[in-house]
């Protein structure tokens, strides 16, 4: 399909504005020409139906949860609620100005501080800010907290900072931007941390640790408790990558296993969208002392009126405002319309589910880790691989039996990894469809391998030239409009 | 009961775990150790039905006096701009909202698409060569860009207008004790509002500057930029996407970097956020830039296909060595921005933005009236500007909102300007609008 | 006989004049890597010490360290893999990266010949 800028012709409008309804000025009269653009830029000119053909024609090229099965793991595709839609929409929160007085902002700052509570007890941390826009932007954050906790103790020897080599890479990622040098703890045959070579890494110089737990394999560490105190004994604190707490609410609390700063992805487990790439919203919670250190400014109830305080050793603010409040609002209807037991049953139905689709399929894919999962799974295309046909094969297949493909190569532990995460929102007749899917394309991959090099032929596009556009970058339209 | 959200109700979930060998859900939780089960309820609300929950839902945003139901005058950073009502008809098209990042190129087209145009505009907005996705803020951006350049000239000291938002100031102080680099204040000359810089010392990454500024006015971005580079260093500009319809865009006066807040491309103020920080910036930076980057390229039979290019600079490839850790960014976000752009065009931008600059400058015209109120800062501004008042401007807010009017933004005490007051007046404000607010100004100083 | 050696990290060295070297990686490395799409080259002047990561060559979905093999001080960089860095995968052994002045001609001893690269690679497979 062309581009906008392709469709575009001279003096076309999409919406029309008012004429000036105020005594008009030369504009060289109120800004000095210097300063002034000579040519207008060339944005698109086309009229209200041409630029919603446009922007309809290319929505129906891409699949969403709406559309169908999205099994990407660790990144829990859960079903968005329309009602949640409604409620950010609401003007009386979508037109609110960030810096408007209190008293003007009441009912906004009673959801914030309720959605508050809400996480606390969900999560069995003290206080959260909302002001982290993603996951990263939350695990930044808290590697902030971290550096300013040993700062203040007066602790400068605590340069590092461990990691389980099945970490998502934005943990790494988080951890150096902060200064800290980045530990890698392998992973056990069994999945879990290996805890002597975790004691061996663990001492004066130790910041921190940060996990997700259940881990990127799905698996629940055994050894969680040893693993909090061999931190905790050296000085450390323990940081909780809250990616997948989809396996665990109303199970198991982050706090409970020692954890003391931690993030939450409320694009993730909270059932907002994922809008093709945010916005996300990543909450940072805490424990005890900790909170000293959270971004301000915090929401707070005095007596029966919602104000602002900053707590005393605030690291500061790591967002122009108040966080991405329309994103938590809808956060907020969610765990509403689900209390407790809606919780509980979604994460027993993410767990039941990814267990089905593991059994189902463990002896057609390679299993890397023989124990039950958690909300999602992990299975290895090695065996595929041998006939010539990669996860990524797989993956193209998949698509043209109408499925989003789960995650594919990560987590790095495991060869030909597919990550597969139904999460709570999905049928048992999906489930079993998208089984089937699988076992047929592990049976052409025996009868059949070259017909994964054609895959994917049912979509708008086959498989891109993706070592061209890496060697010779083109970001954006070129060419007159016509 | 089960929610209606699950469909796996209790006779599927029965027939799961029999076709598994189950007896219970609670087995596949076996290896959760017992001492970490919890044993009672989370400590949550009720559940609501969903009349019940747009009922309470509802009640809490009543408590609210948006700007939809008051006419705003407050801006400084975000603000009240007209947004089409085609917007949110895409916006809320499920195909795009609920699908993730791009990663599977050849069903998600829509996405990339709609990012390689909105990269493209920014492009031509900017005066850059190359954009990137979006980042979660203008703030934030600012703080991206501070770390671009010392990555790029291996430097760690980054010099900062006072003319940022104060906000964006504080996140970059944030940014800078943790991340290792320090900033140096550059002060605004008092009498005109713009920023001061004599020479910029050696070891310098960058010149932090925005235009407007965060009183309103307009900078001369070129003699910036060129005592930035006689030090080798960078110059970042910080912009208002509206204005750079009128105003000479960074890129046209050398600029390295241009960021900043997008709100007011066709995103509602919703409090703070979701907001939409852009980051553009010359092709010889182009992989070092943080965030993700759309490209264009082929599939196989020779269709154009856009995808997620430059991928090894990303967390997910490159992970401690990345040049950023950003993963999901402002994606809808930069739709509504593309899909506004689309609609107002060149054309209508550049009529908002005449619109804002004329209304702007009848509002402070008409105040300058009023006796008791002066402008304190010569500069040319767009659509605010800072008057300083007789009385405190909190005092003068109170009165305004007793009449359905959010004033301008409150200055700090401690700020170049004795009770100075924010003004700002998008396309979206009347005359006669305006007009009321200088009458319950009159009013109030009376 | 070449005087070309081997690292066991899949690197080459080619001695050129007094104690020159230009290095480079085999094409059992750009094999691995797939089709290469970038190289990030070091800058002339810089110093590493033999195991340093001297260059990142980067395919679509990885970015892989180049360790320089030998210590010393980069005199010369190879700008063309900038446009064209697919000569790696054309013409691995020719597509130099970098030279170095070596501070330590000795450490040349430590690396592979040509037959213990050939037997190091079959014993790796």
């Amino acid at each position: 399909m062309s581009t906008i800028f392709e469709k575009s012709h001279p003096g076309a409008m999409g919406v029309r504005l008012a004429a000036c309804d105020v005594p008009e000025a030369p504009v060289d009269s109120l800004i000095p020409p210097a300063l002034l653009r000579e040519a207008l830029p060339a944005l698109p000119e086309v009229t209200e139906p041409e630029a919603i053909r446009h922007f309809t024609g290319l929505s129906r090229k891409n699949y969403g949860v709406d559309t169908g099965f999205y099994p990407l793991g660790s990144c829990t595709m859960k079903y968005n609620p329309k009602v949640n839609e409604d409620m950010a929409r609401l003007p009386g929160f979508a037109s609110l100005h960030p810096l408007q007085e209190t008293a003007q902002t009441q009912g906004v700052l009673a959801l914030m501080t309720e959605l508050n509570g809400m996480l606390c007890a969900i999560t069995g941390m003290d206080r959260f800010t909302l002001q982290p826009a993603a996951g990263a932007h939350g695990e930044l954050t808290g590697m902030m907290i971290m550096k300013a906790y040993h700062e203040s103790r007066g602790d400068k020897a605590r340069t590092r900072v461990l990691v389980p080599d099945s970490a998502h890479g934005t943990n790494p990622a988080s951890a150096a931007l902060c200064g800290y040098e980045v530990v890698t703890i392998p992973s056990d045959a069994r999945g879990n941390m290996d805890i002597a070579k975790l004691r061996e890494q663990t001492d004066g110089r130790t910041a921190g640790l940060m996990l997700t737990n259940p881990n990127t394999l799905g698996l629940f560490d055994e050894n969680i408790r040893e693993v909090a105190d061999i931190v905790h004994q050296a000085g450390g604190l323990l940081y909780y990558d809250g990616a997948n707490l989809n396996a665990i609410m109303g199970i198991s609390r982050p706090a409970d296993m020692g954890f003391d700063i931690m993030h939450l992805n409320l694009h993730k487990t909270f059932a907002t969208p994922h809008g093709g790439g945010g916005p996300g919203s990543g909450p940072v919670g805490v424990r005890g002392d900790l909170t000293a250190f959270l971004p301000g400014p915090l929401p707070v109830k005095t007596g029966g009126t919602y104000g602002w305080e900053t707590p005393e050793n605030s690291i500061g603010r790591v967002h122009s405002y108040h966080g991405n409040i329309g994103v938590a609002i809808r956060s907020y209807a969610y765990i509403l319309s689900m209390g407790a037991a809606g919780l509980t049953q979604a994460s027993e139905t993410a767990v039941l589910n990814a267990n089905y689709v593991m059994r189902k399929l463990q002896d057609v894919y390679k299993l890397p880790y023989d124990r039950p999962c958690m909300h999602e799974c992990v299975l290895s295309a090695q065996g595929q691989k041998e006939r010539g046909v990669s996860a990524m094969d797989i993956a193209k297949g998949l698509l043209d039996y109408g499925f989003h493909p789960p995650t594919v190569y990560f987590p790095l532990i495991v060869k030909e990894a597919m990550m597969i995460e139904p999460t709570e929102t999905e049928s048992k007749d999906t489930l079993d469809m998208f089984i089937e899917a699988m076992k047929e394309l592990a049976e052409k991959a025996e009868t059949d391998p070259g017909w994964f090099h054609g895959a994917p032929r049912k979509t708008p596009i086959g498989r891109a030239d993706e070592v061209a556009a890496a060697r010779n970058p083109i970001l954006r339209w070129k060419g007159d409009t016509r | 009961m089960t929610s209606s959200y699950i469909p796996n109700g209790e006779r599927e979930r029965m027939s799961m775990l029999g076709e598994m060998g189950l007896g219970s859900i609670d087995e596949v939780f076996s290896q959760v150790p017992p001492s970490l089960r919890l044993d009672k309820p989370l400590d949550l609300p009720e559940a609501l039905p969903e009349m019940a929950l747009i009922s309470h839902i509802r009640g809490l945003a009543d408590r609210d006096c948006d700007m939809d139901h008051c006419v705003s005058f407050l801006g400084a950073g975000v603000y009240d701009h007209f947004i089409p009502a085609a917007v949110d008809h895409i916006l809320s098209r499920s195909e795009f909202y609920t699908a993730y990042t791009p990663y599977q190129p050849e069903i998600s087209q829509g996405t990339l698409q709609a990012v390689f145009e909105y990269q493209t505009m920014i492009c031509e907005l900017t005066g850059m060569e190359a954009a990137n996705a979006s980042l979660y803020d203008g703030a934030t951006a600012f703080a991206e860009a501070a770390l671009l350049a010392c990555r790029a000239t291996r430097r760690d000291t980054v010099l900062v207008s006072e003319g940022l938002h104060p906000h964006a100031r504080q996140v970059l102080s944030t940014y800078g004790r943790f991340c290792g680099f320090s900033l140096e204040t550059l002060p605004l000359d008092t009498e005109r509002g713009t920023t001061v810089l004599e020479t910029v010392p050696e070891g310098a990454a960058a010149v932090l500057v925005s235009s407007p500024n965060f009183y309103g006015v307009i900078e001369d971005i070129a003699p910036l930029a060129d005592k930035a580079h006689e030090a080798k260093a960078l110059l970042v500009a910080g912009a208002d996407p509206i204005s750079l319809a009128l105003i000479k865009p960074p890129g046209e006066c050398g600029a390295d970097i241009v960021v900043g807040e997008g709100q007011a491309l066709g995103n509602s103020p919703s409090f703070g956020g979701p907001l939409l920080g852009f980051f553009a910036a010359r092709e010889k930076y182009l992989r070092q830039m943080p965030g993700r980057v759309i490209g264009q390229t082929a599939d196989h039979d020779g269709r154009t296909a856009y995808v997620m290019t430059l991928q090894t600079r990303e967390q997910h490839i490159r992970r401690e060595r990345a040049t950023s850790n950003i993963c999901s960014n402002e994606g809808l976000n930069a739709l509504a921005a593309a899909v506004y752009m689309t609609l107002m065009g060149k054309e209508g931008l550049t009529q908002a933005a005449n619109l804002c600059l004329q209304k702007s400058h009848y509002a402070q015209r008409q105040l300058l009236q009023i006796s008791g109120i002066s402008a304190p800062l010569s500069g040319p501004f767009f659509k605010e500007f800072v008057v300083s008042l007789p009385l405190p401007p909190a005092t003068v807010n109170e009165a305004l909102l007793q009449k359905g009017i959010v004033g301008g933004y409150a200055l700090p005490e401690d700020g170049p300007v004795k009770n100075g007051w924010l003004t700002a007046v998008t396309e979206k404000r009347t005359k006669a609008q305006i007009d009321t607010l200088v009458d319950a100004v009159k009013e109030v100083l009376a | 006989m070449s005087t070309r050696r081997y690292s066991r990290d899949h690197e080459w060295v080619l001695p050129e004049k007094e104690s020159l070297v230009k290095v480079g990686i085999t094409a059992h490395a750009a094999k691995a890597l797939g089709d290469i799409v970038y190289v990030e080259l070091p800058q002339e002047g810089d110093s590493f010490s033999a195991g340093d990561a001297l260059a990142v060559v980067e395919s679509v979905k990885a970015a892989s360290d180049v360790f320089t093999p030998v210590s010393g001080k980069v005199v010369a960089v190879n700008d063309s893999l900038e446009n064209a860095p697919e000569q790696i995968n054309a013409e691995p052994l020719q597509a130099w990266i970098a030279v170095i002045e070596m501070s330590d001609a000795g450490e040349l001893d430590a690396l592979l010949d040509e037959e213990g690269y050939r037997a190091f690679c079959e014993q790796e497979d």
